[in-house]
């Protein structure tokens, strides 16, 4: 079943179309910096970009930043809102279930497949900016300065952007987990996407907001920018724990109230 | 083959299945007649365990849902509520995807048969020289047979099929009829719902009748093909025919008469003998339609404004 699910996601025109247009983005932003040579004030958002002028090889870590606010969630919200609500208005789910599929299985397949999406386009962005980054700017692997200003050698830069990307990918998987618990609740994938996405936005108002502080440390959005700590020398590790950790406590219990909620539903669709 | 007992299924306040004892015997092509919104779905879903039970007990193929469901599901076929189908995809990738994501193995399945499995169910139901094309440019009569071919992928032992007939020409409607009696020779269980009187009539063995979500009426067919004790006969000496048979005749309507009379054949020398010319002559019997409309209400789709 997980390898129908995946073949289901790639053999999906929206699959690709959004990965596209992540990787498309950044693009576009890194062709305006290379025509105008205009680059944010260091310090300013997004992150890196002022950097990037000077290197282009630090343009994927700037792309990541670009995109993780607002782009790559969305993705995630529209392929995990479509999980299980999807099959159910296209009428599917009640077929896969009489095939026979445990409902536990496929709900697994469904989480596995949004698992290959999330690593898929975040990759595909770090590599395609890679590519950009350094055909747009001039670049010197061998010297690329952190953000607290020592140099890293070529290593370090490939190690710390791999650490870069599977952070961003696991800060993902908390939205995730919520769309696809939401579309267990629902027939209509829409819907499910859209609460997700409220979840989000709340989320992020919340984290700016001094008035919410109280509850600030449990936003799942809250630690998403610690990856950028990974480009400091030394790299300062205790807000990528704690975000890692906020993560894992999201997709745990989302991903359990979602086995509960479809394991017992009344399949109607 | 199916066997319910006392089972109800409530959603709030509605109780959409009351106390059902659904008896579907080995062999049986079981017709279950009601009109729409009468719970003949909603009695297939709990059957197939795609909703669970608020009381009551069922049995299929000797394993109790839906506990059991995975070990008896891989020999059910099932029609739910309409085919449905990836509309991106072809009918052949379809089933392809269909038949990757059930279980591995079993006699009827696996991935080296995979291929002559889908094009012997696309050849059973005519779609044999389907193409490319996606489903999503198919005819609902394509999609229905699709359907079809879904349920039959892996030769199940009993067929669960909710309007199969739906969407399809009466051309159609034959083919799939045909298909299913000799599917039921070979000896496979059929087990369809439907609002089509006729269409049940010419298939079924067996029937059952659910009203407002009861079973009223559960019965072999040919038990239904009782006389009535009257005799229908149409000539062109009505006339004749009535004054002869003054005090019998029940009903008159142009050259026809309904008469009380329990032998159509002694009836008939005895016109004949009266010189009164018989253009048709038969037995009373009751048909399908009489006796599903003396047990069932009308549907739920007909709703009626309150007495004032």
């Amino acid at each position: 079943m997980i390898l129908v699910e995946l073949a289901k996601l790639g053999r999906r025109p929206r699959s690709w179309v959004s990965v596209g247009l992540l990787c498309g983005l950044p693009a576009l932003v890194a062709i305006f910096l290379a025509v105008t040579n205009l680059g944010p004030a260091p310090g300013e958002d997004p992150a890196f970009l002022s950097a990037v002028l000077a290197n282009g090889a630090l343009f994927p870590a700037a792309a990541l930043a670009i995109v993780l606010p607002i782009f790559l969630p969305v993705a995630v919200a529209v392929v995990g809102g479509d999980a299980i609500a999807g099959e159910a208005s296209s009428g599917m789910l009640r077929y896969l279930l009489l095939r026979p599929v445990g409902r536990t299985r496929l709900l697994v397949a469904k989480l596995v497949s949004l698992v290959a999406f999330v690593l898929v386009a975040v990759v595909a962005v770090a590599a395609s900016s890679y590519v950009v980054g350094v055909a747009l700017f001039p670049s010197d692997p061998t010297s690329t300065t952190s953000v607290s200003g020592a140099t890293l050698t070529t290593t370090e830069l490939v190690l710390r952007t791999g650490a870069a990307v599977i952070y961003v990918a696991v800060s993902m998987l908390g939205v995730g987990a919520i769309a696809v618990f939401l579309s267990t609740v629902t027939d209509s994938s829409l819907g499910a996407t859209f609460v997700a996405l409220a979840v989000l936005v709340a989320s992020q108002v919340f984290v700016t907001l001094d008035a919410s502080g109280a509850i600030r440390p449990y936003l799942p959005t809250r630690y998403w920018l610690a990856w950028i700590d990974l480009y400091r020398e030394p790299i300062l590790w205790r807000d990528i724990e704690r975000g890692l950790a906020i993560q894992a406590v999201y997709v745990g219990v989302f991903l359990a109230m979602a086995w509960a909620n479809f394991a017992t539903k009344d399949i109607k669709s | 083959m199916i066997t319910t007992t006392a089972l109800t299924k409530r959603y709030g306040r509605i109780t959409a299945v009351n106390a059902v004892d659904l008896d579907v015997r080995e062999g049986d092509r079981y017709g279950l007649l009601g009109p729409n919104g009468s719970g003949k779905t909603t009695l297939l879903r709990l059957v197939l365990g795609l909703v669970y039970a608020t009381s009551g007990d069922i049995e299929l193929m000797g394993h109790r849902v839906p506990r059991q469901l995975g070990q008896v599901l891989p020999h059910v076929g099932a029609i739910v509520e309409g085919p449905s189908a990836y509309g991106h995809l072809s009918g052949r990738a379809n089933l392809a995807l269909l038949d990757a994501a059930g279980p591995l193995g079993g006699p009827h399945g696996g991935r080296r048969t995979r291929r002559s499995r889908i094009s012997a169910a696309l050849d059973r139901v005519g779609l044999g020289g389907i193409d490319d094309r996606p489903v999503k440019a198919y005819s609902l009569g394509m999609r229905q047979r699709l359907g079809l071919a879904g349920a039959l992928l892996r030769e199940p032992r009993l067929l669960v099929l909710d309007e199969p007939t739906n969407g399809l020409d009466p051309q159609g409607i034959r083919e799939v009829r045909d298909l299913l009696h000799e599917l039921n020779a070979a000896g496979t269980t059929v087990f369809l719902s439907s609002h089509q009187l006729a269409e049940v009539e010419q298939l079924c063995t067996r029937i059952g009748i659910v009203d407002r979500g009861a079973m009223v009426l559960q019965s072999d067919l040919a038990a239904l093909w009782t006389t009535t004790g009257r005799v229908v006969v149409i000539t062109p000496d009505v006339d004749r025919a009535a004054a002869l048979l003054d005090g019998q005749v029940e009903l008159r309507a142009g050259d026809r008469l309904v008469i009380r009379h329990a032998d159509a054949a002694t009836l008939a020398a005895h016109l004949v003998a009266q010189d009164v010319r018989v253009a048709e002559i038969h037995p009373e019997r009751r048909t399908l339609e009489e006796v599903v409309l003396a047990l069932t209400t009308s549907g739920a789709d007909r709703i009626d404004r309150p007495p004032p």
